[in-house]
């Protein structure tokens, strides 16, 4: 019997495909014939079969090493652009780190890590390297507070669902997101574009929302993803009007009717779809009916994707969810049958399931529990709602009292806030139990959002 | 206005809100009988915090919730300015 054939990145890349390109804000950089090429100096040979922490400045470079290290080293952990330097000692050690890719060479004296390899722009002309090993991938976790968990994932189960779909049908397509490729929803994306053949455009957080679509535009992106708070926000910049994606998807947060219908309006001629992952139990659906939610028939096995819900909350167990957290003292990834336990709470109205909130991200009114989430989707339902944050404010009568911030649509006349307001309030109380209803309802400017491209929830 | 038309103005609105028919609001009118419940009384502090920037019921550790709607005025009127 012959061992079973390891594909890495570098075998979905070849010199076939003529025009495929990586770019991000500054830099163009040829994915046709970028085999012949390196972003590590020529250094490849020393990183063969060590656990390489990726921590560089730029999303273009990162992927570029990534392209050239999956298959040659034994791990590779991407560092997010926020991660904070007083966890990387952590990190390194439980990840086994015995080598660093980076930009900036300052630091690491003390980490004791012996091997430091400069990834740098231009790219050099290199001798084509063989896949010699199933590279572990090593992704952090987000939303924790305290030191990231490493999620390990293998290339074939962050590419599971992209295989499982086929090869894209029409031209090869541009892609786009709005998240960090070094995060799970945005290496989603990536991975994507370099298995469809097609190209990618990166984002630059330094970059206004407005030149970023100018950018899109320039570069022909066709397919774009990113959270339903990054949407929010471009449909409120009136950026939206200058761009036409064929395909546009969400992911990362519950996307509620509202965004969906938003951009349907914005979007008319693309498909709108959402899709439901995480960094622990990777990809488990798509939904393409343009309906929040997901139809209750998903549960089950589908596609070799089995889902459950156990206490409210979705369990799903399939080859794409990651197979460990690493670390001494890791805990287990899945219940004793295999299930990742998602920590998503749903909840079943007529033959469709429907995401109400995070397990963790509950907060307390007067001894109940409530989901942020669920409110937030009753008010944004309202036309002249962009977008809403509820939370618990300290009641000295009650304990806790729902409040909610709300950004209203642009060119909403102020005159009319008062009107908006009792109309908001009239919607959660016909939809909603009354310890529910925001107490008060305050209009704002602006929403923090997170690195991760999620709603902060800081006081959660 | 008056601290006192803040108040009466706010819990007519919530009332209004609440779908609660207030009987006539005297100062001697012990706040049961106002027919609000705990949580229409904590809409109440807190949209009354946003309005005049003070909580009396948090501020001071000793007080203790007023019985009569006389009371919760004062409680807001007494707060130095």
């Amino acid at each position: 019997m012959s061992p079973r054939e390891i594909f890495a990145l570098r075998d979905h890349l070849g010199a076939e495909l003529k025009g495929r390109t990586l770019s991000d804000a500054h830099h163009v950089v040829s994915l046709t014939d970028i085999l012949s090429h390196t972003v590590l100096g020529g250094c490849l040979r020393e990183l063969s079969g060590r656990c390489v922490l990726l921590k560089l400045s730029d999303q273009l470079r990162s992927g570029l090493a990534m392209i050239e290290l999956d298959g040659i080293a034994r791990r590779m952990l991407l560092c997010p652009p926020d991660l904070k330097p007083a966890y990387l000692d952590t990190l390194i050690a439980d990840a086994g780190i015995d080598a660093v890719v980076t930009d900036d060479d300052d630091g690491w004296t003390n980490t004791g890590v012996a091997l430091i390899v400069t990834a740098q722009l231009p790219l050099e002309a290199a001798a084509p390297a063989k896949t010699e090993r199933a590279t572990e991938w090593l992704m952090l976790t987000s939303g924790t507070s305290g030191v990231p968990k490493i999620v390990g994932h293998t290339l074939e189960a962050l590419t599971g669902a992209i295989v499982a779909e086929g090869p894209p049908r029409g031209p090869a397509p541009v892609w786009a997101t709005f998240y960090d490729i070094r995060r799970y929803g945005g290496l989603q994306i990536f991975l994507r574009a370099i298995l469809s053949g097609g190209s990618m455009v990166l984002s630059d957080p330094h970059e206004a929302l407005a030149d970023h679509v100018v950018r899109l535009n320039a570069r022909g992106v066709s397919h774009i993803s990113g959270t339903p708070s990054h949407w929010r926000k471009l449909l409120m910049s009136g950026s939206a009007a200058q761009f036409a994606p064929a395909y546009v998807r969400l992911s990362g947060e519950i996307a509620d009717q509202a965004v969906l219908d938003g951009l349907k309006a914005a979007f008319p001629n693309a498909s709108v779809g959402h899709a439901y992952a995480s960094t622990e139990a990777g990809v488990g659906f798509a939904v393409n009916d343009g309906l929040e939610g997901f139809p209750a028939n998903y549960l089950g096995n589908r596609n070799g994707v089995e889902m459950k819900v156990v206490d409210g909350s979705l369990r799903i167990r399939s080859t794409r969810t990651a197979h460990a957290y690493i670390g001494r003292d890791a805990a287990a990834l899945t219940d004793a049958d295999g299930f990742v336990d998602s920590g998503d709470i749903v909840e079943l109205r007529g033959d469709r399931y429907y995401f109400i909130g995070r397990r963790g991200g509950i907060i307390n009114i007067g001894g109940l529990k409530v989901h942020p989430e669920e409110i937030e989707a009753v008010i944004n339902r309202h036309p002249d709602v962009r977008m809403s944050r509820a939370k618990s404010r300290r009641s000295p009568i009650t304990g806790g009292i729902v409040v909610a911030d709300v950004i209203l649509a642009d060119g909403c006349d102020p005159a009319r806030t008062k009107e908006i307001r009792d109309q908001i309030l009239d919607q959660c109380r016909a939809q909603l139990a009354s310890h529910k209803v925001p107490a008060v309802i305050r209009f704002v400017e602006a929403l923090d959002v997170t690195p991760a491209g999620k709603l902060a929830r800081t006081d959660a | 206005m008056s601290v006192r038309s803040k108040v009466i103005e706010a819990i007519q609105q919530i009332a209004k809100e609440q779908h609660v028919t207030l009987p006539a609001l005297s100062d001697d009118l012990s706040l049961h009988e106002t027919g609000f419940d705990s949580l229409a009384f904590a809409i109440l502090v807190a949209r009354l915090e946003d309005e005049t920037g003070v909580d009396p019921f948090t501020i001071s550790e000793d007080a203790s919730f007023p019985a009569t709607v006389g009371d919760f005025v004062r409680a807001y009127e007494n707060v130095p300015a």
